[in-house]
């Protein structure tokens, strides 16, 4: 455990000069993050005659704008390096490092938030502030919650596709399974469409599925549509699924490692 | 001429002897690709849930603008993103040389090497989305409009194509660009929307500089049978225009090309 600590500060350090050396990449992939810009489009144009449901048009902008700094501040691309590193065996020397590998995989996705945050925020905050800044809630308690619950959305994102990854120990599908679960997360977290605005038998399935908590949660939270009382309920919920993910990652892992026969490698 | 229309028989059959060595996977393939379906209908459902109308768009005309969507997405993953994406293998891993040596051009070789005929359900399912949307709005498009939709669906094609060569042409000059070809398909994604409901700059954007509108909005006006014929010489002039940039690009890149490898 020490030991892990002692070697986090270094991890994070190669992360980010990572993330540096490849910072073209890291531009495509934030401008490939545009999803919620269009439906901002697309909502700012539905919203121009007539509010939809509670929306006005300043308030697509705040939840768009919020929607993705959240989705940008909970990136993960976990399951993609290893299903590739068990496939190609090369997990076997991350294996023979004194650290446990899920951590290591961590702190570089971690690593490369500085600098994706570098980029995004100004421009969302600018956003933010030319349109509507009013719509952001002012609540302290709220306000404190907010990294918190961004916190929990990037570990149930990195848990979640933790967990698929470990699946490739035994077959070799892994990342298509994966994409069913993104399918559900663009429709389920309030990425596309607001939760508010489905039928309410939908809104409420969805408030116990982990997939709003991994976005639609903590926009909600930071433009102030949650009470204090549902903003804490919540917040249970999502710590549940993080725990929840925690220990099936963690069996998942023992379990799959056994399979592990370092093709190649 | 009739050398490369061999050579292209030849590529489909191995694409397609290939494919069918998966029969299994037709079966998920199809399954996903209606799940898919019916899910990217979810937020225009939500949309028009509570409008008739959005930007001048009934919900038929959009469902119209959707089922063009789906049917192209059917040709770039089917016809387009496969032969393309191992073009940026090929370039990192010195491999074009192989490519290069053989007796006929390139271009050709790297844009057929692959196809996969399952996703021809894809293209299916857009044909469904138009039944559907005709049969709500009780009528039928003319002879004329669908012959304009066809043309307009070539155009289409030569677009997306191009798009995709001027895409890999940078990978001549960056390498690693793997999720170069994520980002076309997250911008390809806003192609769902009728192009008139963006404004300012995304307009400008998607109809000019990456001609979201050309791939879908315009052949759904066609069928529709909305679209003037000033606009669709233009969409005609403007799809030529947009192959022969790609070409003159490729030839220039490829030049760039220098072998990894040995």
């Amino acid at each position: 455990m020490t030991r892990t600590l002692r070697a986090l500060p270094t991890l994070l350090r190669i992360g980010l000069a990572e993330a540096v050396a490849y910072r073209a990449e890291l531009l495509v992939w934030l401008l490939a993050t545009n999803m919620p810009l269009v439906m901002l489009a697309l909502w700012s144009a539905v919203a121009r005659d007539a509010p939809v449901g509670r929306f006005e048009q300043k308030d697509f902008v705040a939840y768009y704008l919020a929607a993705l700094v959240v989705r940008l501040l909970t990136g993960a691309w976990v399951v993609w390096e290893l299903t590739f590193e068990i496939r190609q065996g090369t997990l076997s020397y991350r294996l023979l490092r004194p650290l446990h590998p899920l951590i290591a995989y961590a702190a570089e996705n971690v690593a490369a938030m500085p600098l994706r945050l570098a980029i995004s925020l100004p421009v969302a905050l600018a956003g933010l502030w030319l349109t509507s800044g009013g719509s952001l809630t002012h609540d302290p308690l709220r306000l404190l919650l907010f990294p918190v619950t961004v916190l929990g959305a990037w570990l149930i994102t990195f848990l979640a596709m933790a967990l698929v990854g470990t699946l490739a120990f035994r077959a070799d599908s892994a990342t298509s399974l994966f994409e069913i679960w993104m399918g559900l997360y663009m429709l389920l977290s309030g990425y596309l469409v607001p939760l508010d605005l489905f039928p309410p038998w939908v809104a409420a399935l969805a408030r116990w599925l982990p997939f709003r908590s991994m976005l639609g949660f903590p926009v909600e939270l930071v433009t102030g549509h949650l009470t204090r009382q549902q903003a804490l309920l919540e917040l249970g919920v999502q710590w549940c699924w993080v725990a929840g993910l925690l220990l099936a990652v963690k069996y998942a892992w023992r379990a799959g490692l056994r399979r592990f026969a370092a093709f190649g490698g | 001429m009739a050398r490369y229309l061999r050579l292209l028989a030849v590529q489909l059959r191995a694409s397609t002897a290939l494919a069918l060595q998966y029969r299994l996977e037709f079966l998920g393939q199809g399954a996903l690709a209606l799940l898919w379906t019916s899910w990217s209908l979810v937020p225009l459902l939500v949309v028009y849930s509570d409008r008739t109308g959005v930007a001048g768009w009934s919900f038929e005309e959009a469902l119209v603008v959707m089922g063009w969507f789906t049917l192209m997405k059917g040709i770039l993953e089917g016809a387009v993103n496969p032969s393309l994406a191992s073009v940026v293998e090929h370039i990192r891993k010195g491999t074009l040389d192989f490519v290069l040596l053989k007796p006929a051009d390139a271009q050709f070789l790297v844009s057929t090497a692959r196809f996969m005929p399952w996703r021809i359900i894809d293209v299916l399912a857009g044909l469904a989305i138009f039944g559907v949307a005709f049969h709500r709005m009780g009528r039928w498009p003319s002879a004329g409009s669908m012959a304009a939709a066809l043309v307009l669906l070539l155009c289409a094609t030569l677009v997306l194509y191009s798009l995709w060569i001027l895409v890999i042409s940078a990978a001549f000059y960056l390498v690693k660009i793997d999720n170069l070809s994520y980002l076309f398909a997250s911008i390809y994604d806003a192609a769902r929307w009728p192009v008139d409901v963006f404004r300012g700059f995304l307009r400008l954007l998607f109809t000019f500089v990456i001609p979201l509108a050309l791939l879908t909005t315009y052949p759904a006006l066609a069928l529709l049978g909305k679209l003037d014929l000033a606009v669709a010489a233009q969409a005609l002039g403007g799809s030529l225009l947009f192959a022969v940039a790609a070409r003159l690009t490729w030839t220039r890149a490829i030049r760039r090309y220098t072998s990894a490898s040995s």
